[in-house]
């Protein structure tokens, strides 16, 4: 009996270690995220995010002067050190455990004298994310030297266009997916069953099948970049997964729940609007979060219909995407306009938890 | 289930029949259209004017929504001025004929017309019969997206469901469950976009900001430049990215199918002598395959469709090219409709078999 009970000790450990390895793993990519968005610019450029874990480390304890006679091609003797100008920007380690780094160009920089210590990266900024957010001027230094001043982005406009997106796109399919599935629950009418099976065989539909007539119609109409396009667009492809879900759970409401209202004298319409939607809030919720989420982090449908050259109503990925391709080295901006796009799923995501889940169980395949 | 019928027995005359139909046709086209023209006025009101971004912001959803809202009312209030038998005959399409109507629109005719303009040339100006569909099957650069959607098929999907599965065993056992599956999860909420840039992050060349290579270099290796140089495993590496995003979806649903297995049965295994193996693999596996079908097709779909990720990291070059790149570019960048509608025609196929066995569960259902 004694053995048992150690092989299953050793088994919780082993199934705790396994499972917390892969946590760890799931989190890290995140995480790096995080910490690097409130890192100066200069720190993500020198050195890695995870050196804010405490480590051994090359730290400045003093600086030097550098030699006037120094020149590029011959060898340089500081200290008692002789190395090239190449390897003292390199990093040169003396006998007795200093480094010394040459900072700056030939003519005006310096010596850096390092000690090997315990150290751990603890300069954090939010500066970031004002330059991202609001479209702050940061500072460069050259390697020469020399500094210039850069433009940060203005991500406060697509977060709001992306708002503006997403509400309106969550909340109107529901709405009209709601009284179809009523209407496909409760009402009887000639049709019901082709209809129906025409919602469930669109259910996986590619979207990118849609986009070309689509948007030749849109351009017909003139309604190319406009919020309108946009949300029809989130509408006719969020409806089939919509009235699928709440059909699959109006249909379920008790039927003398219904009967009781119905000898009362109440129409349609007001059993819907005052027994029907109330009590379909869990599945209401549950698409609203699935649909909300999906929108806002939509890029493809956003790309198309609102245009790449329009501006104004760009949304945060279209963005983000943007700078991906007009900034890519510059990753305290990047870092920081990603984590301010992943904040308000996130904040959906963590408060509703519950209802996302019971969403995704009722069936998730989409189009 | 019985539906609730108010509808009186009336024998209707052909000409009856026919009114009641148009007018059904009437009111599922009019209460979407008058709220579309209705909305688009406003719209094209907002775009040209010059407010600050807030209101506009806020008005834009206010009407919008109200809109909707307004509308159904309204028809509703007038649908009730009618006699009993009108009303009954036209309240459902009331209810039904909208959501029905958008999506004619926006999916069902757009398939068709979609497969039209896939057989006409780049603007569509004249028929081409199925030069569209040869030219997609045969040029280089499709074939390297075919084989990379395979890939990304068979590699994404089967590291999602089995990790998915693996986790959900071991959350299931473990001591921090709700916290593990919260961790694992977490992905889901973010954007292709932003998990794009997160990795791209991970993969950077400088091994002072990109972890791989820092980890690369640390055990001695030489860093790389992972997305663009190393093919065709960057293919592979981009893969990941879908992996982290989907298995949280498989683990939870997997995670909800393994409690529901009864623990009798499970009992009764150990009983006769069966090791966690055993059970896993003969009754476990078995009892959640229902669960399974449902997480691989959906992930199947995903990556058979996936777009962001390619474009954010590597934007299908560097021999990571996909279909739903491809489309993109031959429909957006090169202005040509036959080719792009011929690619979206493609991919529409390849979910069909999806769509069949949706319909054959669904007629399975007593309900309908």
């Amino acid at each position: 009996m004694q053995s048992k009970k150690q092989k299953r000790l050793v088994d919780q450990i082993v199934v705790n270690g396994v499972l917390l390895l892969i946590c760890i793993a799931w989190t890290v990519p995140t995480l790096g995220l995080l910490v690097s968005s409130i890192r100066d610019r200069e720190d993500i450029q020198s050195s890695g995010w995870w050196t804010i874990i405490p480590h051994r480390g090359w730290v400045q304890v003093s600086e030097l002067p550098i030699p006037e006679d120094a020149s590029v091609d011959s060898e340089i003797t500081i200290e008692g050190v002789t190395a090239t100008y190449d390897e003292f920007r390199a990093g040169v380690e003396t006998g007795d455990g200093r480094q010394f780094v040459w900072i700056g160009n030939l003519r005006n920089g310096h010596i850096q004298v390092k000690d090997r210590q315990w150290t751990a990266g603890s300069n954090f900024t939010l500066e970031n994310y004002g330059q991202v957010l609001v479209g702050k001027e940061y500072i460069i230094r050259n390697a020469d030297g020399s500094t210039s001043t850069v433009q940060g982005d203005d991500l406060s406009a697509s977060f709001l266009n992306s708002l503006t997106v997403t509400v309106p796109a969550t909340v109107i399919p529901i709405l009209i997916a709601a009284f179809a599935a009523y209407g496909f629950a409760w009402m009887k009418f000639p049709g019901r069953r082709v209809l129906f099976i025409i919602v469930v065989a669109l259910l996986v539909v590619p979207l990118q099948i849609a986009l070309i007539p689509i948007l030749r119609d849109y351009v017909k109409l003139n309604l190319n970049g406009t919020f309108l396009a946009i949300w029809l667009a989130h509408t006719g492809f969020g409806l089939p997964l919509a009235t699928y879900l709440l059909y699959n759970y109006i249909s379920t409401i008790p039927r003398d729940i219904l009967e009781s209202a119905f000898i009362d004298g109440a129409s349609h319409f007001t059993i819907f609007t005052t027994l029907i939607l109330p009590l379909s809030v869990p599945a209401l919720a549950s698409f609203a979060i699935f649909q909300f989420l999906w929108v806002w982090n939509d890029y493809l449908v956003a790309l198309i219909f609102l245009g790449v050259t329009s501006g104004n109503v760009q949304v945060l990925t279209q963005r983000i995407a943007g700078m991906v391709g007009s900034r890519g080295a510059d990753w305290h901006l990047l870092t920081a306009a990603a984590f301010i796009s992943m904040v308000v799923p996130l904040v959906v995501f963590f408060s509703l938890q519950r209802y996302f889940v019971r969403g995704l169980m009722a069936g998730s395949v989409k189009g | 289930m019985q539906q609730i019928d108010l509808q009186e027995k009336v024998k209707a005359t052909p000409l009856e029949w026919l009114l009641a139909n148009i007018g059904r046709i009437l009111l599922s086209i009019l209460v979407p259209a008058v709220t579309f023209l209705g909305l688009r006025a406003g719209f094209l009101f907002l775009r040209d004017s010059d407010a600050p971004q807030l209101i506009i912001a806020i008005v834009a959803i206010v009407w919008g929504v109200g809109g909707v809202a307004a509308l159904y009312w309204v028809f509703n209030w007038v649908l009730e001025l009618l006699p009993g038998e009108w009303k009954a005959q036209l309240q459902p399409f009331l209810f039904v004929g909208p959501a029905m109507a958008i999506l004619t629109w926006y999916l069902a005719l757009p398939t068709v017309r979609t497969f039209w303009l896939s057989l006409r040339s780049a603007d569509s100006s004249q028929f081409v019969g199925f030069q569209n569909y040869i030219a997609s099957f045969t040029q280089r650069i499709m074939l390297e997206a075919y084989r990379n959607n395979a890939l990304w098929m068979v590699v994404g999907t089967f590291f999602t469901v089995s990790l998915g599965l693996l986790i959900a065993v071991l959350a299931d056992r473990s001591n921090f469950e709700n916290v593990a599956k919260a961790v694992i999860f977490l992905p889901m909420a973010i954007s292709m976009v932003g998990a794009g840039v997160i990795w791209r992050f991970v993969y950077d060349v400088d091994p002072h900001i990109g972890l791989l290579n820092a980890i690369v270099t640390a055990l001695g290796g030489e860093p790389q430049a992972w997305l663009t140089l190393v093919q065709p495993w960057n293919n592979l590496l981009l893969t990941v990215i879908v992996i982290w995003l989907q298995t949280g979806y498989a683990m939870v649903l997997f995670s909800a199918a393994i409690k529901g297995v009864p623990d009798d049965l499970l009992e009764a295994a150990r009983v006769d002598g069966a090791t966690e193996t055993q059970t896993f693999f003969r009754i476990i596996i078995p009892y959640i395959q229902g669960t399974i079908i449902t997480v691989t097709t959906t992930v199947v779909i995903f990556t058979l469709k996936i777009f962001d990720v390619v474009m954010v990291t590597t934007g299908g070059q560097f021999g990571t090219e996909v279909i739903g790149v491809r489309f993109y570019r031959e429909f957006f960048n090169n202005q040509n409709f036959g080719y792009g509608s011929a690619i979206a025609i493609v991919l529409l196929i390849a979910v069909i078999p999806v769509m069949i066995y949706n319909l054959i569960q669904f007629s399975k259902q007593e309900v309908f």
